[in-house]
C-alpha cells in the first residue's frame, strides 16, 4: 500500500490514477496515524515552498516525515515534494524542508516564468530509469525551481535556461522534479521500477 | 530547453467530439475517447476538452468522459467550456483534469482567475483568449465568439497574468477553422506580452502554418482540432516535421 501525502497542495488523484492502472493500491494521507497502514509513500505538491513547509507542520506530518525520510524507507517526491526533502528554497524565505540533501532549490532561469512542458531528461544508471530508452526520455515538468545541478545523490539532470537536478536518490528515497504520472509511457514505467526498489 | 507542444483539442457536445467552422454548425464527429486513445499513441503531447455545450447535461458527460480518459492516459488534460467558479474547477480536477480553461467566466469576473490560482496553483488556470480582429488590435469574445467585450485581448492576456493565469490559450475566431493559417500577429503580440506559455490555436491547415505559429508566432504549443479529426495530419507527422526542421519535440 502507498501512502499519498494530502496536505492541500496539488492535484493527488491523478498519482492516485497512475499507481491504480499500475496495480498499486494507495491511500491519502493527511494524519499522523494513517501512516501506519501503508509501505512507502509519495510526497507530491505544487505551489510555494514555504506554504507548503508549513502545511505539514500544521498538519502534524513534518515530524513524522522527517523520522520516515531518517529511517531510510521507500520514498518519493514528486516536484515540489523533491524540493522539500532540500533544505530550504529561493522562493521563500521561511519554510524548511527535510535535508535529506544539503542543497536549496534556486530559480530558473528560462525564456517563460516557469518550466512547463516536456524536457529531456538526462539520467544515469539507476534502476529507476532501468527500460526506459535513453533517446527517448522526455518528462513533463511544471516548475518555477529546482534543486541544483550538483545536488548529492543526483542520478538525472534536465535544463531550462539553467541545468538542474531533474531526479536524485539517497538510500530509498528518491526525488523527481517532472511529473512521472503525467509523463505518458516513461513515467509509468518509472512508477513501476519505484515500486521494486522497495524491496531491494 | 524544453519542447514545444502538439495539443490535439476535442470540442465535446454530449459526450461527442464535434468542430464547426467560425464556432458555428457543429458536426458530430465521433467517441472522444477513441479520439484520446489515438492521439496519445501518436505522440500527442496533453488534450483538451472543451465543453461547447456546457449544459448542465453536458457537463456530467463531460466529467464522465474526463474519468474515463484519465483512468488510462497519462499526459496532462485540461478540461473547459461553462467554468465559472472554484466549485466547477473542483469538480474537473477531481474527475481527472489537470488543468481548466477558463473563458468567458474569467472576463466576467476575473478575481476568479486569482481565486483559481491561489486553491490550485497557477499551473492549472489556463485562460482561454478567444480574440477577434478590431482595427489594427483584437478584441477578447465571449460566448464562443458572438459577444464582442470590446476589451484589448492583448490586455486582457497581461492582466491574466498577473491575476495568476499559468497560460494562455489564443484562439483567433477569424481563422478558426479557416485553415489559412493563424493570425501569427496576434500571437506573436500576446506572446511578447506575456511571460506565460501561449499556445496557438484557430487557423492551422498545413505543417507548415503550425511551423509558422512557433517560429513567427512565437507560441510555446500548437491546438489543433479538424485537421487531426478529418484524419488529414496526425500528431507523428507533425512533430516529425517538426523535428526535420530542427524544432525539439518529444518523440
Amino acid at each position: 500500500m502507498v501512502g499519498i501525502i494530502d496536505y492541500g497542495a496539488g492535484n493527488l488523484y491523478s498519482v492516485r490514477k497512475a499507481l491504480r492502472y499500475l496495480g498499486m493500491d494507495s491511500i491519502f494521507i493527511s494524519r499522523a496515524e494513517e501512516l501506519d497502514e501503508v509501505r512507502a509513500l509519495i510526497l507530491p505538491g505544487v505551489g510555494a515552498f514555504g506554504e507548503a513547509a508549513h502545511r505539514l507542520e500544521i498538519a502534524g506530518l513534518k515530524r513524522p516525515l522527517q523520522r520516515w525520510i531518517d529511517e531510510g524507507r521507500p520514498f518519493l517526491g514528486i516536484c515540489l515534494g523533491m524540493q522539500l526533502l532540500g533544505e530550504s528554497s529561493e522562493e521563500s524565505a521561511t519554510g524548511r524542508g527535510f535535508s535529506l540533501v544539503r542543497k536549496s532549490c534556486v530559480k530558473i532561469e528560462g525564456p517563460r516564468r516557469i518550466h512547463m512542458g516536456w524536457n529531456r531528461v538526462d539520467f544515469q544508471d539507476d534502476p529507476l530509469f532501468q527500460n526506459i530508452p535513453r533517446k527517448k526520455a522526455y518528462f513533463y515538468f511544471v516548475h518555477g525551481y529546482a534543486l541544483p545541478a550538483d545536488t548529492e545523490g543526483a542520478i538525472a539532470l534536465s535544463e531550462y535556461g539553467t541545468p538542474f537536478a531533474a531526479a536524485f536518490r539517497i538510500g530509498k528515497a528518491y526525488g523527481v522534479q517532472f511529473h512521472p504520472e503525467k509523463s505518458g509511457k516513461n513515467g509509468l514505467i518509472l512508477l513501476k521500477n519505484w515500486r521494486q526498489s522497495w524491496d531491494v | 530547453m524544453g519542447c514545444v507542444r502538439v495539443i490535439p483539442c476535442l470540442d465535446v457536445n454530449n459526450g461527442c467530439v464535434v468542430k464547426g467552422v467560425g464556432f458555428q454548425n457543429l458536426k458530430e464527429k465521433g467517441d472522444p475517447l477513441l479520439f484520446a486513445r489515438s492521439y496519445e499513441e501518436q505522440g500527442a503531447d496533453e488534450l483538451v476538452f472543451l465543453d461547447v455545450g456546457a449544459t448542465v447535461e453536458s457537463r456530467k458527460m463531460t466529467l464522465k468522459l474526463l474519468e474515463e480518459i484519465s483512468s488510462e492516459i497519462f499526459i496532462p488534460l485540461t478540461a473547459g467550456g461553462g467554468i465559472s467558479s472554484e466549485e466547477d474547477m473542483r469538480s474537473v480536477l477531481r474527475a481527472g483534469a489537470d488543468k481548466v480553461s477558463l473563458c468567458s467566466a474569467a472576463l466576467r469576473d476575473p478575481e476568479l482567475i486569482r481565486r483559481g490560482a491561489r486553491a490550485f496553483g497557477s499551473q492549472c488556470i489556463v485562460i482561454s483568449i478567444d480574440a477577434r480582429k478590431a482595427g489594427e488590435r483584437w478584441h477578447a469574445c465571449t460566448h464562443g465568439g458572438k459577444q464582442d467585450t470590446g476589451i484589448d485581448a492583448i490586455d486582457w492576456g497581461k492582466r491574466c497574468r498577473e491575476l495568476g493565469a499559468g497560460e494562455i490559450l489564443l484562439n483567433s475566431i477569424d481563422r478558426d477553422g479557416t485553415q489559412t493559417g493563424y493570425d501569427l500577429e496576434l500571437t506573436r503580440a500576446m506572446s511578447q506580452a506575456v511571460d506565460i506559455p501561449v499556445i496557438a490555436s484557430g487557423g492551422a491547415g498545413t505543417v507548415e502554418q503550425l511551423l509558422d505559429g512557433l517560429q513567427q508566432g512565437q507560441a510555446d504549443a500548437v491546438l489543433l482540432a479538424s485537421l487531426l479529426h478529418e484524419g488529414r495530419l496526425t500528431v507523428k507527422e507533425i512533430k516529425d516535421y517538426f523535428r526535420e526542421k530542427g524544432v525539439d519535440v518529444r518523440c
